[in-house]
């Protein structure tokens, strides 16, 4: 973790500053760590807690998505919050609608968000920077008004959007549990689903970008033109980047539809878009795991900041949001640097 | 022989009669009440787009205060727990799970919004907590069949515009209508009870043109809307665009038959702003009264709300509808938990919600009640309607039903 | 015929807001290289300041300047105390401090002054303009004042010193430095003429759409969108795309059928997308020269 491996990279245009491919995970260690520690939660805690930590967990794969998109080829997006209203809205519909399986309807949401991401990705290409953000916010204000359109409505149920039915553990493991006289609520059901799915996403990105394809990706990112150069199909892979983020995030939007058992275009504003931005940046940019801290910040800092002051919860936020970026403005990938050079100290 | 048989029997008796009506006097709790406290959960929007709303949340907490500072509900201090939603759905289902499963609230009270409520409208049904009093008029609180721990306050939207609907086919039978309509539920909502009301006239709205929140100003559609050609405008629209519009209207000089939503209808709030000269002889309904009108200065019921104001709230602005509605649903909340006695279940607030009989609070205009019934979850479905003149609405006719059925 | 000029006349009147605070927005950008957030809600600030000064009885003019001065202090202040330390710090996180900060002034203008809205006067009246029913006034004294600025600003950028040396600042900082110009206070000062010109937009614009703190949201998004269509690095260009947007946006609202009435913004946003997809540096903008 030397200086040199720090270095940025500043060029013409560039918005997002490169992150080494070694700070990209977390080690071995600290990952199984925090995975038994996800998995023993909801053993000890009441199920309030275990839903604030699914939506945790589908905040994160939100954010995720984004540091794919942005950390990992440098593309700047405010509009991921389109994406997840799709995927949500997908699973909503066909869980409602068409009375689909809710467990078949997240790679249903998945692709389908794919393939819009992959096409929106395509106009984008001409674009970058501040342009490309404005493109992003475009698309996020123009999704709940297209939500809202009556020509829409008997769909998706309009300005009133549409009630989810939360499912229950499929059958096999209920009658498993009743065996050894447990009992597994919906909410911890949801969890452990929501885990799997996670866990799976992670590990495939964490792949993703350690790849060649990965590789490409950060070319991109630090020096287009440079990248282009030497052969790689820029194209082709920022349109990739998009389609992938816009997978992702379809999925951890199907999850929040299932989680929340309620889908509206007011839930899916530009407001929603801005935090995904926000945990991102307090994250760390291009930092796998900080995408859960960031979900941790966006979920749980609000309501820090209102039990301090009901009036001024909106003050109270941006000044916490200040101190953070302050301390550390490249987010918590800076804590956990630190962390690992003390760590490494110590077993000298 | 008898005597004794008699005797026994009278001590039997009394036996019985003393152990019943201790039996009654036991006092019965849900979760979130006790000996010494009763938990009121509450959801509103502090922050977001709607915040302007949030002046609510304070104006009850600060009447449970004055409750509070009183004595208490029978003894019983109330513990006023309020959250912010910032009008996000999600959110509400967070803060809706906050207070039933780790505050253990005995019922959430006033939640708004129609999005936040239909987001938690399921999972407290499924609970069995009441969802007591909406901050909503959007008309599907009233379902005590599917929902019957979901009740509403407020007169429903729709009930609203057919009262409208039906003025105009009585006094502007041959009117063109043109409607600027906020494109939300509240907007929408309202549109529909137009429509219904109008039923087979509904052909005589010529022209509908609907904005966003998002949107700076709406001069625009008030100058499409005049190139319609329509001699009535119904403005269903937020205080900031019903002042937008009225100044609109006065600047493009165009003076159809205006009516105005009752949300937007507060005198301080919009009229004033708007320009009292450009609101003359606009219509709107009422239920409550306005604080910035001065014919209800020596009123009693706005003289303890004045009162009330001054002490425990004086930084509230008197000319916000929002303050006197906030005062006027406390109360109500409160003369039902007074009614619950010491039985403080979940089920016996629901009933005793249920079960208002021509109750009045300080602030309901004279003649207007609240009743509710088994299968009516509707406490308020009255309104006046009003006519802006001078500086001051001018209630007129009688008080006014809004079935559809008449 | 008659519907279509009205429209085109509305398009210019509600296009004179988004022109003024396009304004502001280039102002930043042409100090600072982003897009501010917080513009709008320091814009309303400063108006809401100058609303109390009045209410303190202090006449339209005083509080006028006096809020212009408040501003531009307050916009050195913020840029010394709050991003000055995030020099250094990636631009993302430059982004999520504008972020932080809107929510900041948002919040305490909601504690302060309430939700309620407020009129705000206007120095110019509110009587139809050269009899026209569709521009008042106050409408017509608004686009005279944004092309009033428009031209201080563009004599500054062009003909003075300190507009050279702050272009420069911003677009090739090492170079400038090299030069001896004092590119950080370049970049407070680049702020403080920002907030000014912002709290000019929203004293001309609060009479419109009445005072309250969230009267600058919708009003910084067609902000952005009007500077990015005109280029980012033209005034003029700003100016003439905050007319663009709101005739366009109009029309669109009132010809295309069905959905263009509820889709006025997308709609907008998409035309001004697909302009940057053809001319991505704007209808005005320099072009923008990539080195590797």
């Amino acid at each position: 973790m030397s200086a040199a491996d720090e270095a940025e990279v500043i060029a013409e245009g560039q918005v997002v500053e490169a992150v080494p491919k070694r700070a990209m995970t977390l080690s071995t260690g600290t990952s199984l760590t925090v995975l038994v520690v996800l998995l023993l939660i909801p053993l000890l805690v009441k199920n309030f807690i275990i839903f604030q930590m699914t939506m945790l967990l589908i905040y994160g794969l939100a954010v995720l998505a984004l540091n794919i998109l942005t950390g990992g080829s440098g593309q700047f997006s405010l509009g991921q919050s389109a994406f997840y209203a799709v995927g949500a809205y997908t699973s909503a519909i066909l869980m409602e609608q068409f009375n689909v399986n809710y467990a078949l309807t997240l790679p249903i949401a998945g692709v389908i968000c794919f393939a819009f991401g992959f096409l929106f990705g395509q106009p984008a290409l001409r674009l970058s920077g501040v342009y490309l953000a404005l493109a992003t916010f475009a698309l996020a204000t123009a999704m709940p008004q297209l939500l809202k359109l009556g020509y829409f409505e008997q769909w998706t149920g309009g300005v009133q959007g549409l009630v989810v039915t939360k499912p229950d553990a499929p059958e096999f493991l209920e009658n498993a549990l009743k065996m050894v006289h447990l009992k597994m609520s919906q909410d911890m059901w949801l969890y452990y689903f929501t885990l799997v799915i996670t866990v799976a996403i992670y590990l495939w990105s964490v792949n993703l970008l350690r790849s060649r394809s990965g590789r490409a990706l950060m070319s991109i990112r630090d020096n287009e033109i440079a990248a282009s150069s030497m052969g790689v199909n820029v194209a082709l892979y920022k349109t990739l980047a998009f389609g992938v983020s816009a997978g992702i995030t379809g999925v951890a939007g199907g999850l929040g539809a299932i989680a929340v058992q309620f889908v509206a275009p007011d839930s899916y504003t530009i407001t929603f878009a801005i935090s995904l931005f926000l945990g991102m940046v307090v994250g760390g940019v291009g930092w796998l795991p900080g995408s859960f801290v960031g979900a941790a910040f966006i979920i749980f800092v609000p309501n820090i900041s209102e039990s301090i002051s009901k009036g001024l919860s909106g003050a109270v936020f941006g000044v916490l949001l200040f101190f953070v970026i302050f301390l550390v403005p490249h987010g918590a990938r800076q804590v956990a640097i630190v962390g690992q050079q003390l760590a490494g100290r110590f077993r000298r | 022989m008898r005597s004794c048989q008699l005797h026994a029997a009278v001590i039997a008796a009394a036996v019985f009669a003393l152990t019943s009506s201790a039996a009654l006097a036991q006092k019965k709790y849900d979760t979130g009440a006790s000996d010494t406290e009763i938990k009121i959960g509450n959801i509103m929007p502090y922050s977001g787009p709607a915040s302007a709303y949030g002046v609510i949340g304070k104006t009850e907490k600060a009447y449970f205060d004055k409750i509070n500072a009183e004595g208490g509900i029978n003894g019983r201090k109330i513990n006023f727990i309020s959250y912010d939603d910032g009008s996000s759905p999600p959110k509400a289902v967070e803060q809706a799970r906050k207070l039933v499963e780790s505050d253990e609230v005995l019922v959430v009270f006033n939640p708004l919004g129609t999005p936040s409520n239909s987001a938690i409208q399921k999972y407290m049904n499924a609970r069995k907590v009441p969802q007591l009093f909406v901050a909503t008029g959007a008309t599907k609180w009233n379902d005590p069949k599917d929902f019957p721990w979901t009740m509403g306050w407020q007169p429903s939207y729709q009930s609203e515009a057919r009262i409208y609907a039906k003025y105009l086919m009585k006094e502007k039978p041959d009117g063109k209508i043109a409607v600027l309509y906020q494109n939300d539920d509240f907007g929408k909502d309202y549109v529909k009870g137009l429509k219904d009301g109008l039923g087979s006239k509904s052909s005589t709205v010529v022209a509908e043109e609907s904005y966003e929140t998002s949107e700076p100003s709406i001069d625009g559609h008030i100058v499409k809307l005049k190139a319609s050609g329509a001699d009535v405008f119904i403005s269903i629209t937020t205080p900031k665009f019903a002042a937008q519009a009225i100044k609109k209207l006065a600047e493009i000089d165009w003076h159809p038959l205006h009516i105005v939503s009752n949300v937007s209808a507060s005198v301080g709030g919009v009229l004033q702003p708007a320009g009292f000269e450009n609101a003359q002889g606009m219509l709107s309904a009422a239920y409550a009264k306005d604080g910035a009108d001065p014919q209800w200065d020596n009123d009693p019921g706005m003289k303890k709300f004045f009162a009330f104001l001054a002490k425990y709230y004086p930084d509230a602005n008197k000319l916000d509808g929002s303050v006197v509605y906030g005062y006027g649903v406390a109360q109500t909340l409160v003369q039902v938990l007074k009614q619950c006695g010491d039985d403080l279940t979940r089920e016996n607030v629901m009933k005793q919600a249920a079960s208002l009989k021509d109750f009045e609070t300080d602030t309901l205009l004279p003649g207007i009640k609240i009743n509710t019934s088994p299968t009516d979850f509707a406490p308020i479905s009255q309104l006046k309607m009003m006519r802006f003149k001078g500086e001051k609405w001018d209630l007129f006719g009688d008080i006014i039903s809004g079935d559809l059925s008449n | 015929m008659e519907l279509f000029t009205n429209q085109i006349l509305a398009g210019i009147s509600t296009g004179a807001i988004y022109a003024c605070m396009a304004l502001a927005v280039v102002m930043i950008y042409q100090a600072i290289d982003h897009l501010n957030f917080a513009q709008g809600e320091m814009a309303m600030f400063s108006t809401f300041i100058s609303w109390q000064l009045m209410q303190w009885g202090i006449p339209y003019w005083g509080a006028f300047f006096l809020t212009l001065i408040f501003s531009f202090v307050a916009g050195i202040a913020i840029e010394r105390i709050l991003f000055k330390p995030l020099a250094k710090a990636p631009v993302l996180t430059n982004v999520a401090g504008f972020i932080a900060l809107f929510s900041i002034i948002n919040s305490c203008a909601g504690l302060i002054w309430d939700f309620t809205i407020k009129q705000y006067p206007t120095p110019f009246g509110s009587a139809p303009f050269l009899g026209s029913q569709l521009i008042s006034t106050h409408q017509a004294g608004m686009i005279g004042v944004t092309f009033l600025l428009l031209v201080a600003l563009y004599i500054f950028f062009q003909y003075t010193r300190m507009g050279l040396a702050m272009r420069a600042a911003a677009s090739v900082p090492e170079s400038a430095r090299l030069v001896g110009i004092n590119t950080s206070w370049m970049i407070a000062l680049g702020w403080g003429m920002a907030a000014g010109i912002g709290a000019i937009a929203g004293i001309l614009i609060a009479p419109v759409v009445f005072l309250e703190p969230n009267m600058m949201g919708g009003v910084l998004i067609y902000g952005f969108a009007a500077a990015v269509l005109g280029g980012l690095t033209s005034p003029l260009g700003a100016v003439i795309g905050g007319f663009l947007v709101g005739i366009f946006e109009n029309l669109a609202g009132t010809y295309i059928p069905g959905v263009g009435n509820e889709l006025k913004l997308p709609i907008a946003l998409a035309l001004i997308v697909t302009v940057l997809v053809v001319k991505p540096a704007g209808l005005f903008g320099r072009p923008i020269i990539k080195r590797v």
